[in-house]
């Protein structure tokens, strides 16, 4: 439900590290966090949470690529990197809105 | 026209021409990835074909701006406006240098290494230096588009520095405030080029009836103020599903509502004085404010339901995304800057092939743009309410998606027949532009 009193974490040093990855990798222009970027790969601002994927999930794709993601030659270290940044991302909330949270005006709450 | 200046002109069409291309380049790669992720790369044609978009807009608004302001500046006054076209052409160059090497490190839209942000940032200060010259010497204060072109220069500044905040480590301490700010600086920044291109409509209406009161009448200021408005609070459409305040949606969904209804108003306006011999004498620039007004309508009503948060759980992350933002900088931004550059390089003749390249682009551009409607509500249906996996989706739209793929092969190929007469006008040009 609403995440919008969840108290935010703030930025780790490895974490910053993993979002100087993904821009300098230029992520973005496949993936989205919370629906803004490309449309070529999925949604990743809670892949880490996510039951059947997950972290070793992630792993493999970044380490490897897939038949539509190239291989990036991304180091252990700029993974290790990455996944501590994904990890904080998915900490700040949920990128898909419930049903639960629409208003009768159309609008969100994301209070409770 | 000076040399610099009609440098500028073909730079920045010769970017429109680099938008498509990579456009077309990137849906062929996006379409079939498996094939091509190595020999034309989806992750560098998209900054190419994104940056290519957002600088032909840039440069288009800024040169049509420096157009109708020099007139009235003394030849050497013009040094302000030829050293920013020198800087930016310079810029642009090396961020394309820079994608090519795979260099990126920028943000969405932006996403060249961010120090060349301030070489662009130096030159916008010298296209502010120019237009307060061009204040000082213009007495009009009441036509409206003086007012717009002042408006979008500043307010591009704050929002490219604002756009540039994440460098400092404060504001990205916590990733839904670096989202925000990040997303609030580039909505607003649209909001900024659209009233430099705004401006520039207005002001060619005037030019072209001969009637000065499209620039001062009530419609027009109304509009002016509603752009403004939504350019300082109309952000939040874009972060709506981001667990932020909820009175930051509340405040962009009641302003969204009121979106875009005056400007329709006042090119409606011009169309009814719009008449006689005028109407024949400026065919073409005509022809694509008459586009861009039906262009605004579509969009308009796209706009209003994605503004609708309940529709936006749909919408948000699905390529409707992509048709409101093709809508607006293809049918909007660019059919406006076409009218502008057709009318200062006075490319002015609709007959022949010219007809035939302006029906194409009108008709892909539909196809086009129906094409993604149709895929991002396939897209938004099953994964927030089938809940299927993204790959699924991803098969799913594909169908739509070559529509869309095969309508921007002539999409590209329309324009690209408008731009060779207006490189032809350009070379024609001389200095009493």
């Amino acid at each position: 439900m609403g995440t919008n009193n969840l108290p935010q974490e703030k930025i780790n040093p490895i974490a910053a590290k993993g979002f100087r990855v993904w821009q300098q990798k230029n992520c973005q222009s496949c993936h989205q966090l919370y629906g803004l970027g490309g449309y070529m790969g999925p949604d990743l601002t809670n892949i880490m949470s996510d039951s059947l994927k997950g972290e070793p999930y992630a792993r493999v794709f970044m380490t490897n690529g897939s038949a539509k993601m190239p291989n990036l030659s991304l180091s252990a270290e700029q993974i290790n990197e990455l996944t501590a940044f994904l990890k904080w991302v998915d900490k700040s909330g949920h990128s898909r809105v419930d049903k639960r949270e629409v208003t009768k005006w159309g609008n969100y709450s994301m209070d409770n | 026209m000076n040399k610099v200046f009609k440098t500028y002109i073909i730079f920045s069409l010769t970017l429109l021409i680099s938008a498509l291309v990579c456009g077309v380049l990137a849906a062929w790669s996006f379409l079939y990835p498996e094939n091509y992720k190595y020999i034309l790369p989806f992750q560098q044609l998209r900054p190419f074909h994104v940056s290519s978009a957002v600088f032909w807009i840039l440069t288009g608004a800024t040169g049509s701006i420096f157009c109708f302001t020099a007139p009235l500046l003394k030849k050497k006054e013009e040094i302000f406006a030829s050293i920013f076209m020198i800087i930016w052409m310079i810029a642009i160059v090396i961020v394309f240098i820079c994608y090519s090497f795979g260099l990126y490190g920028g943000r969405e839209y932006w996403e060249y290494p961010p120090a060349i942000n301030i070489i662009l940032l130096l030159g916008w200060l010298f296209m502010i230096r120019h237009y307060w010259l061009f204040w000082k010497v213009n007495t009009d204060r009441k036509s409206v588009y003086i007012w717009m072109w002042l408006t979008g220069i500043v307010f591009f500044l704050f929002t490219f520095i604002e756009q540039n905040l994440w460098n400092i480590d404060w504001f990205r301490a916590t990733f839904l405030k670096e989202m925000t700010i990040q997303w609030k600086s580039n909505g607003s920044m649209v909001g900024a080029w659209n009233q430099m291109i705004y401006g520039t409509s207005v002001y060619l209406m005037v030019q072209i009836s001969g009637n000065k009161e499209i620039a001062t009448s009530k419609w027009a200021y109304g509009s002016y103020f509603l752009g403004l408005t939504n350019l300082i609070f109309n952000w939040g459409h874009h972060i709506y599903n981001i667990p932020t305040a909820n009175w930051e949606r509340t405040i962009a969904y009641s302003i969204s509502m009121t979106e875009w209804i005056f400007v329709i108003g006042i090119i409606q306006n011009f169309k009814a004085k719009l008449f006689g011999d005028y109407k024949h004498k400026h065919l073409l620039p005509y022809r694509f404010l008459i586009a861009a007004e039906v262009w605004v309508s579509l969009n308009l009503l796209l706009a209003l339901m994605m503004s609708i948060p309940a529709v936006n759980r749909y919408t948000h992350g699905t390529h409707i995304t992509v048709a409101h933002a093709m809508g607006t900088t293809i049918g909007i931004n660019t059919m406006l800057l076409m009218a502008s550059f057709s009318f200062f390089t006075k490319n002015e003749s609709y007959n022949g092939l010219t007809r035939f390249a302006f029906r194409l682009a009108q008709l892909s551009l539909f196809i086009f743009w129906t094409g993604l409607i149709v895929a991002g509500i396939l897209k938004g249906y099953l994964l927030v309410e089938k809940q299927v996996s993204f790959n699924d989706s991803f098969a799913a739209t594909l169908p739509w998606l070559r529509v869309v793929f095969y309508a921007g092969i002539a999409l590209t190929i329309s324009f690209l027949f408008i731009i060779r007469q207006l490189f032809k006008k350009v070379n024609y040009q001389n200095e009493d532009i």
